[in-house]
C-alpha cells in the first residue's frame, strides 16, 4: 500500500473523479438512498439507453447481491421489435421482474382512445399512473435528464408526486446538499431521477466506457422509412406511410428509443460507439429536437405532460 | 464546419475530464440572464432546435430580437411572467472540463434560492453591476456563499461597458467586496471584469481592457481545483444500505454501502462505528464491483470489516481515534426554506446523512440580517428566507461534524412530521468568523408578534 496520501490541488490531482466517476458515484448514491428508504421501489424500463443505463447503475450499485427493485414497462403497442426483444433478453439475464402497462390494452378496452394523429406516447400516461397505484409503487425511477427538456431542467433527483400522479412545479422541495427528502403520504410517490445530472453525451461515454448492450436500432442500419412532420418514420402496420408518404430506404439510426409514431430516426452511418459519440459530439440539434415530435406540439408540451403524471 | 468536427473530436475525448458544479447569484437587472446565456452560447451549448425554439417564441411575443431568458425560463409561468421562479440546473462543457450549473433566481425568494444552489458547488458567481458597485444584494450573496462554506468565490463586476471600462471602477469594487468577503471567511476571491452583453472577459478576453491581466469567467471555471486536501479532512462514511445477497456462493457477505462524505478509507485500517462506538477493521473495500486499497470522497463503495458488528443504515464508520463527538443537543445556523414558519417547541425530524431522527426545536436564539450580518436576539420564529440560529434537541443521538470542517456531514434537514416538507438547511456548529450580536431587542424591521 502506499504511504502518506499527497494531493496536488489542481485539476490533475489524483483524487479528483473524472467526471463520469463523478456522475456514477451520485447515482449510485442515489439508488442507494431509495432502497434504505421506500418500501416498494420500482425502476421504468423502455429498453432505451437512458433506463439500460439506470438499471446497469443499479446492477452496479447493490452487487454483489440481486438489484431490490422491480421493473415496469409502459408498452405503447407500438413498440420497435428489436427494443421489445431487448427487454425480455435483459430481464431474463438478470433475474428482474418485469411489470407491463399496455396502452393497447387500454384501448382495446375502450379506457382510452387513440388519438387522430395516431401518437400513442401522450397515452402512456394514465397505464403509467394506474400501474403505480395497483401495485402501490412508493418510488419510481425514471431516466429523465435534466439536460433533455427546459421543464426537465426545473425537476428534482426526488419529485414528489400526489396520488393522481401530479407535478406541480411551483410546489416543488427544495433540494440540499445530497440530503434528499422522500417523505410521502400513503397514496403519494416520488419520481426519483438518478441521471438529472447527466447530458446525452454522458449517456454515451458511460455507455462505452461500460461496454454496454444496447438494441441495435441505435447504430446506423438499412431501415425502410418514410417523412412526416419532417422525420424519418419507420414503416409500419402501426399506421403509416398514408396518402403521398412514400417509403424509401435509407441508412439511419434512433438517437432516443419511443412509440414507432412519434420517434424520428436520424441519418447516419455511425456503427459503432466511437462513431455515435462523435457524431453526437458534432450534432447542431438535441436529442429531443432531432427526433420527438410530440415535443414539438407547443411550446409548453413536456411541461403539460408532467404535470399530469408522465415521467 | 471544421471547428464543429474539432470541437466534437476533442468532446469525444472527454470521460477523464472533471466536473465543476458552480451556481451563480445576482439581482433582477445585473445581467445574470446575459452571463448565463453568453456563457451557454459561447460554448456552444445552445443547439440550433433550442435557438429556433426562442426565436419563434419570442416573435410571437412581439419581440424582434431572441431572447435568451426564454432559454432558460422552462416553466409557462416563468415565461407568462418573464421572471425566473425556481433554480434551474443547466449544463455545458468544454474541452477542459464538464460544468453543472445551478441557475438560481435573484428576486425577492433569494435566500433560499441560494442557499439552494450554493449547498452544492464548488464555486459560486456573484455579479455587480460595474455602476452601482457593492450594494446590499451583493452583500447578501457573499454572505450566504461564505455561510454555505462554498470554497471559490468570483466576484464578476458586470458591464463594464457602461463604465468606459475604467479600470480604477473594477479596482474600487473588487477591493471593497473582497475585503468584505474575506472578513467573512471566504476562503478564495477571484474578482474579473466583463461585459456580459458585449462579451468582453466571458469566454474571449477582452480588447477594451488591456490593464486586466487575469483570466476570462470560462478560463477561472476550467481550471479552479475542485478537489479539497484530502489529508486534512477527517474520514466519513454513512453507511446507506447493507448489501447482503444471502446466495449458496455468498452466504455471509455483508457489505456497509455508502457514498464516502469526506476523506480517504484505507484497507487495515482501524474503524469505529457511530453511535454504538463498536470497533473492527477495514478488510476490504468494493468500488462497484472492484477490489481496492484506498477510497476517497466522493466514491460511492462498500465497506467490508473485519468483524461481524451490528450495522445499520444511519451509522457513520469513521477511522478509530477520528471520531466526532455524538450529541443530542444540536446547535445550528438554519436557513428556513418553507412558507410555514419555524417556531420554538415545534415538534420535527431531523435528517442528518442517512439517518432521520425525531427532534424538538429548543430555542431560536437569533435571527441573523444578512446585509449587515448583526444578530437580533430571540426572533420567536423563523419564517421564509430567514437565517437564525437554533438549538435542536434530537431523541436520540447523533455524530455530527461542525459544517466549517465538513459540508457533508455537518449539513442537515429539518422536516416536518406531518406532511412531509422540507423546512430548514441546517448547518451545524459555529456560522461566520465574525459576530456582532446585537444587545438590545431593537429590531428596525419591527417584529410585530
Amino acid at each position: 500500500m502506499t504511504s502518506a496520501v499527497t494531493v496536488n490541488e489542481g485539476v490533475d490531482s489524483p483524487y479528483a473523479l473524472s467526471h463520469l466517476d463523478a456522475l456514477e458515484s451520485e447515482a449510485v448514491h442515489i439508488f442507494r438512498e431509495v432502497a434504505g428508504e421506500f418500501e416498494r421501489p420500482v425502476i421504468l424500463f423502455s429498453g432505451g439507453k437512458d433506463s439500460i443505463v439506470m438499471l446497469h447503475l443499479a446492477l452496479k450499485a447493490f452487487a454483489p447481491a440481486a438489484v431490490p427493485f422491480t421493473l415496469l414497462h409502459v408498452d405503447t403497442g407500438h413498440n420497435f421489435p428489436e427494443v421489445l426483444a431487448y427487454r425480455d433478453r435483459v430481464v431474463a439475464e438478470h433475474g428482474l421482474r418485469l411489470h407491463v402497462a399496455s396502452v393497447q390494452e387500454y384501448i382495446d378496452a375502450g379506457k382510452l382512445r387513440e388519438r387522430p394523429d395516431g401518437v400513442r406516447n401522450p397515452l402512456q400516461t394514465v397505464p403509467l399512473t394506474e400501474a403505480i397505484q395497483q401495485h402501490r409503487f412508493d418510488a419510481v425511477f425514471g431516466g429523465g435528464r435534466r439536460d433533455e427538456e427546459k421543464a426537465r431542467a426545473k425537476e428534482r433527483v426526488f419529485s414528489l408526486r400526489d396520488e393522481f400522479s401530479q407535478w406541480d412545479p411551483r410546489r416543488q422541495r427544495p433540494e440540499l446538499w445530497q440530503l434528499y427528502n422522500g417523505r410521502h403520504a400513503p397514496g403519494e410517490h416520488v419520481r426519483v431521477f438518478p441521471l438529472s445530472n447527466w447530458t446525452e453525451l454522458d449517456v454515451w461515454q458511460y455507455i462505452a466506457r461500460e461496454d454496454i448492450d444496447l438494441p441495435q436500432i441505435y447504430f446506423a442500419h438499412e431501415r425502410e422509412v418514410f417523412k412526416r412532420s419532417g422525420m424519418w418514420l419507420t414503416a409500419g402496420e402501426w399506421g403509416g406511410p398514408k396518402d403521398q408518404e412514400t417509403v424509401e430506404t435509407r441508412l439511419v439510426r434512433y438517437r432516443t428509443v419511443g412509440d414507432m409514431s412519434c420517434t424520428g430516426a436520424v441519418d447516419s452511418d455511425a456503427t459503432t460507439l466511437d462513431a455515435v459519440i462523435t457524431e453526437i459530439a458534432a450534432s447542431r440539434l438535441t436529442e429531443r429536437g432531432a427526433t420527438r415530435a410530440d415535443d414539438k406540439m407547443s411550446e409548453a408540451a413536456m411541461e403539460d405532460r408532467k404535470r399530469e403524471g408522465y415521467f | 464546419m471544421s471547428t464543429t468536427a474539432e470541437n466534437a473530436k476533442q468532446l469525444a475525448d472527454l470521460s477523464a475530464t472533471t466536473l465543476l458544479r458552480f451556481a451563480t447569484a445576482g439581482s433582477v437587472d445585473d445581467g445574470k440572464s446575459t452571463l448565463v446565456g453568453r456563457l451557454l452560447h459561447d460554448s456552444k451549448s445552445v443547439l440550433t432546435d433550442q435557438l429556433e425554439a426562442v426565436e419563434a417564441a419570442s416573435l410571437k411575443r412581439g419581440q424582434e430580437a431572441p431572447d435568451l431568458a426564454l432559454l432558460t425560463d422552462g416553466l409557462r409561468a416563468e415565461r407568462e411572467q418573464g421572471i425566473t421562479i425556481d433554480v434551474a440546473y443547466r449544463y455545458f462543457a468544454t474541452p477542459r472540463r464538464r460544468f453543472i450549473l445551478a441557475d438560481t433566481p435573484g428576486h425577492v425568494q433569494y435566500t433560499r434560492n441560494m442557499v439552494t444552489g450554493a449547498s452544492t458547488a464548488d464555486l459560486a458567481v456573484v455579479l455587480v453591476d460595474a455602476r452601482n458597485g457593492v450594494i446590499e444584494q451583493t452583500r447578501r450573496h457573499a454572505a450566504v456563499a461564505a455561510l454555505l462554506r462554498v470554497p471559490h468565490v468570483v466576484l464578476a463586476v458586470n458591464k463594464m461597458d457602461l463604465v468606459a471600462y475604467e479600470e480604477k471602477v473594477f479596482a474600487t469594487i473588487a477591493e471593497e467586496f473582497t475585503a468584505y468577503a474575506s472578513e467573512l471567511g471566504v476562503p478564495e476571491i477571484t474578482a474579473i471584469p466583463i461585459s456580459a452583453l458585449a462579451g468582453d472577459n466571458v469566454v474571449e478576453p477582452s480588447a477594451h481592457m488591456d490593464w486586466y491581466g487575469g483570466p476570462t469567467v470560462l478560463e477561472h471555471l476550467e481550471t479552479v481545483p475542485v478537489s479539497h486536501d484530502l489529508t486534512s479532512c477527517h474520514a466519513r462514511l454513512p453507511v446507506q444500505y447493507v448489501i447482503r445477497p444471502q446466495t449458496a456462493e455468498l452466504p455471509d457477505y455483508r457489505g456497509y454501502a455508502g457514498q464516502i462524505a469526506a476523506g480517504t478509507f484505507r484497507v487495515g485500517e482501524p474503524v469505529t462505528v457511530l453511535p454504538s462506538g463498536r470497533t473492527s477493521t477495514i478488510a476490504g473495500i468494493d468500488l462497484l464491483g472492484e477490489s481496492v486499497d484506498v477510497a476517497w470522497t466522493p466514491q460511492s463503495v462498500t465497506l467490508l470489516l473485519a468483524d461481524d458488528i451490528d450495522i445499520s443504515r444511519g451509522d457513520l464508520i469513521v477511522p478509530s481515534g477520528d471520531a466526532p463527538p455524538t450529541t443530542q443537543d444540536v446547535e445550528a445556523t438554519v436557513c428556513h426554506v418553507a412558507d410555514q414558519p419555524l417556531t420554538v417547541g415545534q415538534r420535527v425530524l431531523l435528517k442528518h446523512t442517512t439517518r432521520t431522527v425525531k427532534a424538538i426545536v429548543k430555542g431560536i436564539e437569533s435571527r441573523l440580517t444578512l446585509d449587515d450580518l448583526s444578530q437580533h436576539p430571540n426572533p420567536g420564529q423563523l419564517v421564509a428566507n430567514d437565517i437564525g440560529r437554533v438549538t435542536v434537541r434530537t431523541a436520540e443521538p447523533l455524530a455530527l461534524d461542525s459544517y466549517a470542517a465538513s459540508r457533508r456531514t455537518g449539513s442537515f434537514l429539518l422536516i416536518d412530521p406531518a406532511d412531509g416538507t422540507t423546512l430548514a438547511a441546517g448547518m451545524a456548529g459555529e456560522s461566520f468568523a465574525t459576530h456582532k450580536v446585537l444587545t438590545t431587542v431593537e429590531d428596525e424591521e419591527g417584529w410585530d408578534f
